[in-house]
């Protein structure tokens, strides 16, 4: 995984609420069992008028030219909610996506941005507001910094917006290490637990 | 100080605080599905890593199996049959027990893992399915996970997560007749919305719960994630330790006693102290549907779709103008006055034996109304047989309703022939997002005796106003 310090880029926004992980990437277009591909997929059913011919629908805001090299989306309160599919961040990463912000998040989906190096940020929803008015300005460059080592977004007014990420999500994000090598560090700690635990709870072992 | 049910299930699973503010938590049962089991499977071959802990670990095909009677070997979704076959190859390529499309243990992962004693009283469970905090009506300490988590998991027999904090839903009181517990979940989530568990392990409680089946209490639970919970779990109780026993994965008898012991503990303190705390008066609570897009979106039946006064605070956002515009409904029409083009049960909210049993009562002797398209798909191939066994099939058969073999179906489009654009669709699954169940399909969220009563009606209605008609 690529470790992630910064992101800056073009920010877009699709301001809904509950924003689930069917409509990230509809279960229909998830045709092959891997993690790579997927970007074509990424809101299928908003972004095409029609799923055969994948007729670009010109009002879904990722079509638009001032959006065409998006890397950061911002969302509304619970994004990500509903399916564990992991798929919804396959496809974010594989379309371009590098960072979402959003006032609120999906416990799964949240887990497996920071599993996968997509940075989510979550924003209290004022700032967010305030973020998405300046983008939306007609004339407004719609670039958006985050860094994520000093725990703020800056809009393009350039006042910064400080957001919390726990210590070991920023770690792994900004490491880009392999989560089961950083947990088999732990290893005899494992195994005293399991020795421990054979005794005080036979009946949970097969 | 009195521990709370999720404390006490967290200390005995705890291996060690990690540096960072996570924890290593000991996971004792690990589910995988054919959509997204395989590939964690092959994440873990690719690092050259092999599974800690073979025997915990159980596979079903499920997602995308086709259910059609007398099913080939085949997925309902073109082409899926990859995922089928991957799941195969891996499983048998790890050495896990798999129950494949024709075993009699085949079922959606979240109803055969408590049918078969998998998923048991203070066990951990995880799976890469957000539904898995179904199993926590069980006093099960589960999670649903990412697929690189379950990949983890499946390596170390641990997961890292960061504490959640608790939260007690209290349902205080009797319920009103007709008034069932998928009711209860769309009640509090339309409250207090579907992130209003988000962040915390919510434990259900309360006088209306312990009255509740484990059938019940598994509906619930399952929706614990449409409410954004992290996990939902439910005290042990005789009602809990009798179900749990003599279950063919379950404990070996000569063990049954103590582990009897240890389950009976798992309760919270009568003064334990959650971080939050939600009360519900049972008897407030009314048969429930949902109108829009979200679980959030729901109302009682009978009444109208709300207007601007429910919308949201902050002018921000049109979510709610684009759900009625994806579901066809008005402000202020009445709910009951949409008519129904179809009606499913099924899913691992409401797949369950008993919710095909509550169904049939309302179905026995009535006809769906015509130009329904209504479909039963029960949760697993144990519960086909046992209803059968019960003459149930005849009673969904005649009613003219399809009767199919197990697995989530149509709780989720895969790309079969199923419901229409356009149609409105009746259903007792969880999750009503945009084309969840087809490309614009409009879903309305309900009990199985909602649903089966309004089959009959051929537009919304409970089952005790169905019965007034």
């Amino acid at each position: 995984m690529t470790p992630i310090s910064t992101v800056v880029g073009t920010a877009v926004c699709l301001l809904r609420d509950n924003i689930d992980t069917d409509t990230i990437i509809p279960s229909r277009e998830i045709k092959v069992v891997s993690k790579t591909g997927l970007g074509p997929s990424l809101f299928a059913a908003w972004r095409y008028l029609d799923s055969e011919k994948r007729e670009p629908n010109p009002e879904f805001i990722l079509n638009s030219q001032k959006y065409h090299d998006a890397r950061i989306l911002i969302a509304g309160e619970n994004f990500g909610c509903g399916s564990s599919r992991e798929h919804a961040v396959w496809a974010l990463k594989d379309y371009g996506f590098d960072a979402v912000i959003a006032p609120s998040f999906g416990r799964i989906f949240y887990e497996n941005c920071v599993y996968n190096g997509l940075l989510p940020v979550v924003l209290e929803l004022q700032a967010v507001l305030g973020i998405v008015k300046q983008i939306e300005t007609p004339g407004i460059s719609p670039e958006v910094r985050i860094d994520l080592l000093r725990q703020h977004v800056i809009g393009p007014d350039g006042i910064e917006h400080a957001f919390e990420i726990s210590e070991a999500n920023k770690e792994m994000l900004s490491s880009g290490l392999d989560h089961i090598a950083v947990t088999e560090k732990y290893i005899d700690a494992i195994d005293a637990f399991r020795e421990k635990d054979r005794e005080k709870r036979p009946w949970a072992y097969l | 100080m009195a521990m709370t049910l999720f404390d006490k299930l967290w200390e005995d699973h705890l291996v060690a605080q990690l540096d960072d503010g996570n924890s290593l938590i000991a996971i004792d049962r690990i589910l995988l599905h054919e959509r997204t089991g395989a590939i964690a499977l092959y994440g873990l071959k690719s690092k050259n890593r092999s599974v800690v802990l073979p025997k915990h670990v159980f596979c079903t095909i499920d997602h995308i199996v086709d259910t059609m009677p007398g099913r080939p070997n085949k997925a309902r979704m073109p082409g899926g049959e990859v995922f089928i076959q991957a799941l195969r190859d891996s499983a048998r390529s790890a050495g896990v027990t798999l129950f494949d499309v024709d075993d009699p243990n085949q079922g959606i992962v979240h109803v055969i893992a408590p049918e078969l004693g998998i998923a048991l009283p203070g066990l951990s469970v995880i799976c890469p399915d957000s539904h898995t905090c179904t199993l926590g009506a069980l006093g099960t300490l589960t999670w649903g996970v990412g697929s690189t988590e379950a990949e983890h998991a499946l390596a170390t027999g641990t997961l890292r997560i960061k504490k959640p904090r608790t939260m007690k839903v209290c349902f205080d009181g009797e319920l009103v007749p007709g008034v069932v517990a998928k009711d209860m979940m769309l009640h509090l989530i339309a409250e207090y919305s579907a992130s209003g568990g988000s962040g915390y392990a919510v434990e259900f409680s309360g006088d209306a719960v312990s009255s509740l089946s484990m059938s019940g209490r598994m509906t619930l639970c399952n929706m614990a994630v449409e409410f954004g919970a992290s996990t939902g779990l439910i005290g042990v109780d005789d009602r809990t330790i009798e179900y749990v026993a003599k279950r063919p994965f379950g404990v070996r008898t000569e063990l049954q006693s103590a582990a009897t012991n240890y389950w009976l503990q798992l309760r919270s303190g009568s003064d334990a102290t959650f971080d939050a705390t939600i009360r519900i008066c049972a008897s407030d609570i009314r048969p429930m549907v949902t109108w829009g897009t979200s679980p959030e979106h729901a109302i009682p039946l009978g009444t109208s779709v709300p207007g601007k006064k429910k919308r949201d605070q902050v002018d921000r956002d049109t979510s709610i103008d684009k759900a009625m515009n994806y579901m066809g409904v008005q402000s202020a029409k009445n709910i009951s006055d949409f008519t129904i083009n179809g009606a499913f049960i099924g899913s691992c909210t409401n797949g369950r034996l008993e919710d095909l049993r509550k169904a049939a009562v309302v179905l026995k002797g009535k006809r769906v109304a015509p130009g329904v398209k209504a479909i039963c798909v029960p949760g697993s191939t144990q519960t086909k047989i046992a209803a059968e066994s019960e003459g149930l099939d005849k009673v969904f058969l005649d009613a003219g309703f399809e009767w199919r073999e197990s697995g989530c179906a149509l709780c989720f489009y895969a790309g079969e022939k199923g419901f229409a654009e356009g149609d409105r669709i009746v259903s007792s699954t969880n999750r009503n997002f945009e084309g969840r169940q087809g490309p614009g399909v409009r879903t309305h969220l309900a009990s199985p005796e909602t649903v089966a009563a309004s089959a009959i009606a051929g537009h919304i209605v409970s089952y005790t106003s169905g019965q007034e008609d």
